[in-house]
């Protein structure tokens, strides 16, 4: 049990900082490293959003080029995506798992040191493709052919820093499989497990089984540029589109796995806050695993209007409309929890309850996406940025500020402040409305998304969206804030933290030891450690 | 938390109510357009069902939510109750959605299957895109022209212009000449791309098509008033994406025969650009000077090639060679001319676009601009020997 | 520092530091690293197949509006090198000479593997270092087979990678797969040496069986490889 750690036979972590964090093996430093590193990224990203909503603040070219204005699109949602939202998920997963679950550590814990070291490498390749000729990669961030092939030196360097991103994740999911086969206490049978444990489980699937995928498709775009091979040139007997089947058969799973471990926190966190019991444990479960399973043969919803064959386009619009129906459940499920509970509103709770709401947005316009002949007028309109901004924003990020508000007692030992907490929440729900509500009805009046001018019908709505973006952006600056008082200091929390708070997490002292469970807790049904408190 | 009840009612109400606020919206424009062809009417209708269907339904979720907030919160002394599950209850809430999900994928099959007849057309029309403007061929007619952003739009759109887009009349939304079609005819679309993937849309005919080089993707419309109808190109492709608008133009069946035989006999007889460029008045081979040309060719140059060779000549290799210095540019003119007028690879043919003196001056202007130092000019005449 | 890692992990294993669940972990790990390989190979599969199912016949007269309006009508058949390299003559690797003795190289070295395995079990170490000496070599000889019908297909049979769809996918797949058993015959080799060295017990070779596994992936990944390239 302990050979997994047999390195650090001492209790506490290594005096110096070298040892301490390059050459981490612990899953806890090795989670902090993620979610500070994702906290940065949040900003990078961030930032370049804010030059995007700058720039469209008014119709005309007043701030960047056209080009870089494209560069911004590309790189904002290359660094959000694999910079923020990916590596926060994995951070809680390195952070929570083991704890949750009784393990020591996660499996491989070597292993996990790597995955996150690559990270800070393969983006500042990403990012100084900046300063490369050319300029960075300004396709979009799903990189189709030809147009991709028109970049200067960013392109081979891009595709190498995706090539790493893509490594980190499949090691990473890797682990936490391994070590949720592998490690869980005796008596935490599976259907036990908490429910962050369950969609983390099955995100690394989705990962192990995409992210490959998504790696030929970049060295296919590779060899076609440098090779000469013609796999998305018709000349050859290939076609652009194949790169768009290949691209989204990643890239559909890839929207899942950034929201899956959020259904599993808000599962946690609902719950805890109710004072009851979460409703329907095992339908969630399955909930879960059957939009994994559709989340694989729903791809070219994002390709309705590339020509495919008619049966091709019915089979993906009822397949993608199918998905509906789980989520439903899980949606049904939350509110149920909260039916007749005895609710209070701390900020997790209510970033969990924003989540819920403003996610079904996103859901419900997803739907809405879905229908194939109605995508035809909605596609590549800033319809399809408002909806995947409701279930990026409001649904990944909100989790993982649900997330991180919920279990920042019990990693830093320090109640958080409430009163700013609090703030962050109201001034967030309410200016990410007005960055993204108004989004819908550019989209529905005719607004292509990734441009940097539009014509001027457009101008109050766009003007709108741009001042809720900064106050959105503006307002995230609380929560860094938050969390840097809160580790620094504050009121000392309790082992159990929130009164409802049911699992294993709550039972070790806050913070926890630098290793935990290094004799394996006892698990008996009646105790009322699995994630849904009993 | 009177806030969370105002919050929701908002977010859950607020679509509906702000669509059945109508016409005072609709200035700014905020629902899918109607359209004018049949397509483009079932498929607003669908969206409007879809639509409103989503509203109930976030109604009632969201509706849920917060009567649960507001009446079980511990404030108000409640204590929790333990139920954890209900197989009833579970069940129901499967089947319900279940049958809603059918009630909207009826009607939406039946919309897609009509979009994809395009049998028995009575035009047919082939579009073809490029970096950054349409091609138009009809097919039967033997005519063929361009159609790219006008230049008024153009103007203004340049970085730091400092000119006011609102004071253009259908700022990014006009063309030097727009696709001409008739009325209550069935067109047949066939749409492709010379270099990257476009994505031909006009939100009145009710549908975009994406333009895929080397296939052919196939759409209709039957327009059913006549009209100026605009759209613009749907599929990121590259610098000028948001700068390739498309017009059309749908006419009475005489008036649209009248401007087919108006191309018939500008192609025949006159050469096709002095149409394009009337207010452009010289006689096509009076020779001009170097300051003319210089300055014509710096116009043309910002307006066509900037784009792509940027500026200042540098380009943007590898992708777009370098001008300044190259030796290409520098070598025989009449190289030169022909790929301004011809187009190779990835840079389009002009010659559609452009006119004689607008080539001489450009090819002019590279030749003795950005460190270019030829000296010689190149003049209409020798253009229009190279046509 | 990975050196050292692997160095402490070998040192480890070696002095008996693992315990069963450790044990069961680098099972885990392994055996979803290789199903991410499975599914990079899939995303050019995927290729293959939506090249001979669609475009190809598109491009080749299926779609009639494409192969009137663009390609001028021709006809296509797999393997072909595109509707634009017409005029490029090439000619398909046949399937019945040297990919088929390859086949059963591959074949071959999984029994091989599988007969040191046994040997390892049973603790015949002289039978252990025999089988996997001879696959490791097996492993050299189909890589050397490979490289000379590389040299035959860009000499003689003007098959190059850039010969159109069909090259790009004849040489990514093949290429990608050689690569594999370069990676697989070099850890082989490892694990040889450190047998020869006397590690690995009858009950504890994790060491050894994930090559093995990973070898008969990869053989596994050719048999795929030779009916869908080279046969059909
Ligand atoms: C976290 C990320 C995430 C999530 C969870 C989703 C969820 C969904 N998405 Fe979204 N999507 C994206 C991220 C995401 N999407 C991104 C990033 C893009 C754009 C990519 C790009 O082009 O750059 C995109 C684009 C996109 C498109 C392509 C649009 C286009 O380009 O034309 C479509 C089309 O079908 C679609 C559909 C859906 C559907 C049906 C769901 C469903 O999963 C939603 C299900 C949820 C609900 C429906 C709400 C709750 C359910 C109920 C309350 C039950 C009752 C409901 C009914 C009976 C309807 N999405
Ligand atoms: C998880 C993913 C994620 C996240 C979190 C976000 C967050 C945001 N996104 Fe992003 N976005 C995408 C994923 C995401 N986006 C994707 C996939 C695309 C498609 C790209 C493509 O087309 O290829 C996209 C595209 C996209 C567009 C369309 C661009 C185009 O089509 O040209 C826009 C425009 O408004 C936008 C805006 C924003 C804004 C304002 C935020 C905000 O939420 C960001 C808030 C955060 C901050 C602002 C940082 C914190 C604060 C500071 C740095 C302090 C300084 C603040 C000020 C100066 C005000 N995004
Ligand atoms: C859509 C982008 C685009 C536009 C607009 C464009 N070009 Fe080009 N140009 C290219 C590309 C791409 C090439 C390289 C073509 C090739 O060799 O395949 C090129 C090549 C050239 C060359 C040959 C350069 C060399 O050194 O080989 C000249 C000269 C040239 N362009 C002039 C012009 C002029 C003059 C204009 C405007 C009137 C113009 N181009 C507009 C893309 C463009
Ligand atoms: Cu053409 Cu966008
Ligand atoms: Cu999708």
């Amino acid at each position: 049990m302990t050979a997994a750690t047999h390195d650090e036979h001492h209790a506490g972590p290594p005096s110096s900082f070298l040892d301490r964090w390059l050459f981490t093996t612990n899953h806890k430093d090795i989670g902090t490293l993620y979610l500070l590193f994702a906290l940065l990224m949040f900003f990078v990203g961030g930032a370049m959003a804010m030059v995007i909503r700058a720039e469209l603040f008014q119709p005309g070219m007043q701030l960047v080029d056209p080009y870089f204005f494209n560069q911004m699109t590309t790189m904002h949602a290359l660094v959000m995506i694999f910079g923020a939202v990916m590596p926060a998920f994995v951070g809680l997963a390195n952070w929570m798992i083991p704890i949750q679950i009784g393990a020591p550590d996660m499996a491989l814990p070597r292993m996990n040191n790597w995955s996150f070291w690559i990270l800070p490498f393969a983006f500042a390749i990403m990012l100084a493709t900046f300063l490369m000729p050319g300029g960075a990669l300004a396709g979009g961030w799903t990189m189709y052919p030809p147009l991709m092939l028109q970049h200067g030196m960013a392109f081979p360097f891009a595709i190498f820093a995706i090539h790493l991103l893509g490594i980190s994740s499949i090691m990473g999911a890797i682990n936490v499989v391994a070590t949720i086969l592998n490690m869980r206490a005796p008596g935490m049978t599976l259907m036990k497990m908490p429910l962050f444990v369950w969609t983390w489980l099955i995100t690394a699937y989705l990962i192990i089984a995409v992210m490959p995928v998504l790696a030929g498709a970049i060295t296919m775009l590779l060899t076609d540029q440098y090779f000469g091979t013609s796999f998305f040139s018709a000349a050859g007997g290939g076609d652009p589109v194949m790169y768009q089947h290949i691209f989204w058969f990643f890239g559909h799973p890839e929207v899942y796995i950034m929201i899956l471990p959020a259904f599993g926190i808000v599962s946690a966190i609902i719950p805890t806050f109710a004072r009851k019991p979460l409703f329907g444990y095992s339908s969630m479960v399955y909930a879960v695993a059957s939009i994994a399973f559709l989340s694989f043969i729903v791809w070219a919803h994002h390709m309705f209007t590339v020509g495919m064959p008619l049966a091709g386009e019915l089979f993906f619009m009822y397949a993608t409309m199918l998905i509906a129906v789980p989520t439903g459940v899980k949606v049904f499920n939350w509110i149920a929890t909260m039916w007749r509970g005895a609710m209070t509103f701390e900020t997790p709770m209510l970033f969990a309850i924003g989540f819920v709401i403003l996610f079904t947005i996103g859901g419900l316009s997803g739907i809405m996406l879905a229908i194939a002949p109605a995508d035809y007028q909605y596609h590549d309109t800033y319809f399809v940025v408002a909806h995947f901004h409701y279930v990026l924003v409001t649904g990944a990020v909100f989790s993982l500020f649900a997330a991180a508000y919920y279990w920042l007692p019990k990693w830093t030992g320090h109640m958080y402040d409430e009163r700013l907490g609090k703030w962050h929440f109201w001034l967030s729900v309410i200016t990410v409305n007005v960055l993204f509500f108004p989004q819908h009805f550019l989209g529905l009046a005719g607004m292509p998304r990734r441009i940097p001018d539009y014509a001027v019908q457009f101008t109050e709505f766009n003007m709108i969206s741009s001042i809720g973006g900064f106050a959105f952006g503006l307002s995230q600056l609380i929560f860094v804030w938050v969390v840097i008082k809160c580790i620094r200091g504050g009121e000392k929390a309790t082992d159990q933290v929130w009164e409802g708070a049911r699992g294993l997490e709550w039972t070790l002292s806050s913070p926890p030891p630098y290793h935990s469970f290094t004799t394996p807790p006892k698990i008996e049904s009646s105790a009322g450690l699995e994630g849904s408190p009993r | 938390m009177k806030v969370t009840k105002r919050l929701g009612a908002r977010l859950g109400l607020g679509l509906g109510l702000l669509l059945a606020a109508g016409p005072a919206a609709a200035s700014w424009g905020m629902n899918l357009t109607r359209g004018v062809t049949s397509l483009s009417q079932s498929v607003y209708d669908l969206h409007m069902l879809v639509l409103w269907i989503c509203v109930v339904i976030g109604t009632v979720v969201f509706g849920l939510i917060l009567w649960s907030v507001i009446h079980h919160r511990k404030s108000r002394g409640v204590t929790a109750a333990q139920f954890h599950h209900s197989t009833a209850v579970e069940i129901a809430w499967t089947v319900v959605p279940m049958l809603i999900l059918i009630a909207m994928a009826i009607p939406a099959t039946r919309v897609l299957v009509a979009m994809h007849d395009t049998g028995d057309a009575d035009v047919t029309i082939k579009v073809t895109g490029y970096q950054w403007m349409w091609e138009y061929e009809y097919i039967d007619e033997d005519i063929q022209f361009f159609s790219r952003l006008d230049r008024e739009s153009d103007r203004v759109r340049q970085l730091r212009s400092g000119l006011d887009p609102r004071e253009v009349e259908n700022y990014l939304l006009n063309v030097d000449k727009p696709l001409v079609v008739p009325v209550n005819q069935k067109i047949r679309f066939l749409l492709t791309a010379n270099d990257v993937i476009h994505s031909f849309w006009v939100p009145d005919l009710g549908w975009k098509r994406d333009a895929i080089p080397g296939f052919i993707n196939e759409a209709w419309a039957e327009i059913q008033e006549p009209g100026i109808y605009r759209g613009q190109c749907a599929e990121l492709c590259g610098r000028d994406h948001a700068f390739m608008p498309i017009v059309v133009i749908a006419k009475s069946q005489e008036d649209y025969e009248a401007w087919i035989a108006e191309q018939r006999a500008e192609a025949n007889g006159v050469p096709e650009v002095a149409a394009e460029e009337a207010p452009v008045e010289e006689a096509v081979a009076a020779d001009m000077d170097m300051d003319d040309l210089m300055q014509r060719g710096e116009d043309v140059y910002g307006a066509q090639c900037a784009a792509c060779h940027q500026a200042d000549g540098r380009g943007n290799p590898p992708m777009f060679p370098t001008l300044a210095g190259s030796d290409f540019v520098v070598g025989p003119a009449e190289d030169v001319i022909d790929i301004v007028l011809n187009g190779q690879g990835a840079m389009p043919p002009l010659g559609g676009v452009l006119d004689d003196a607008d080539v001489a001056s450009v090819v002019t202007y590279i030749r003795n601009a950005f460190g270019n130092e030829t000296g010689d000019v190149v003049q209409p005449a020798d253009v229009q020997a190279a046509r | 520092m990975m050196w050292g890692w692997f160095g402490a992990v070998v040192n480890e294993s070696v002095s008996g530091l693992y315990s069963e669940q450790m044990d069961r972990s680098f099972r885990w790990g392994m055996i979803w690293f290789i199903f991410s390989e499975v599914m990079f190979f899939a995303a050019f599969f995927g290729a293959l197949f939506y090249a001979r199912v669609f475009s190809v016949p598109w491009l080749g007269g299926a779609d009639p509006a494409t192969s009137v309006h663009i390609w001028d009508t021709v006809v296509l058949s797999w393997p072909t090198a595109g509707p634009g390299f017409l005029d490029l003559e090439f000619e398909p690797m046949g399937a019945w000479a040297l990919p088929t003795i390859n086949t059963l190289i591959l074949l071959t070295s999984g029994v091989t593997l599988t007969i040191a395995h046994h040997a390892l079990k049973e603790n015949h170490r002289g039978k252990l270092i025999w089988g996997l000496a001879a696959t490791v070599a097996l492993g050299f000889i189909f890589l050397g087979l490979q490289m000379y019908e590389y040299v035959h297909a860009y000499q003689d049979l003007n098959l190059r990678m850039d010969t159109g769809i069909y090259g790009s996918t004849f040489f990514m797949l093949t290429g990608f797969h050689g690569f594999h058993v370069l990676v697989g015959a070099v850890t082989l080799l490892v694990i040889l040496a450190r047998c020869i060295k006397g590690h690995f017990t009858p009950e504890n070779h994790f060491g050894f069986e994930a090559a093995a596994w990973y070898w008969h992936f990869v053989d596994v990944v050719w048999l795929i490889l030779f009916v869908f390239v080279y046969i059909l």
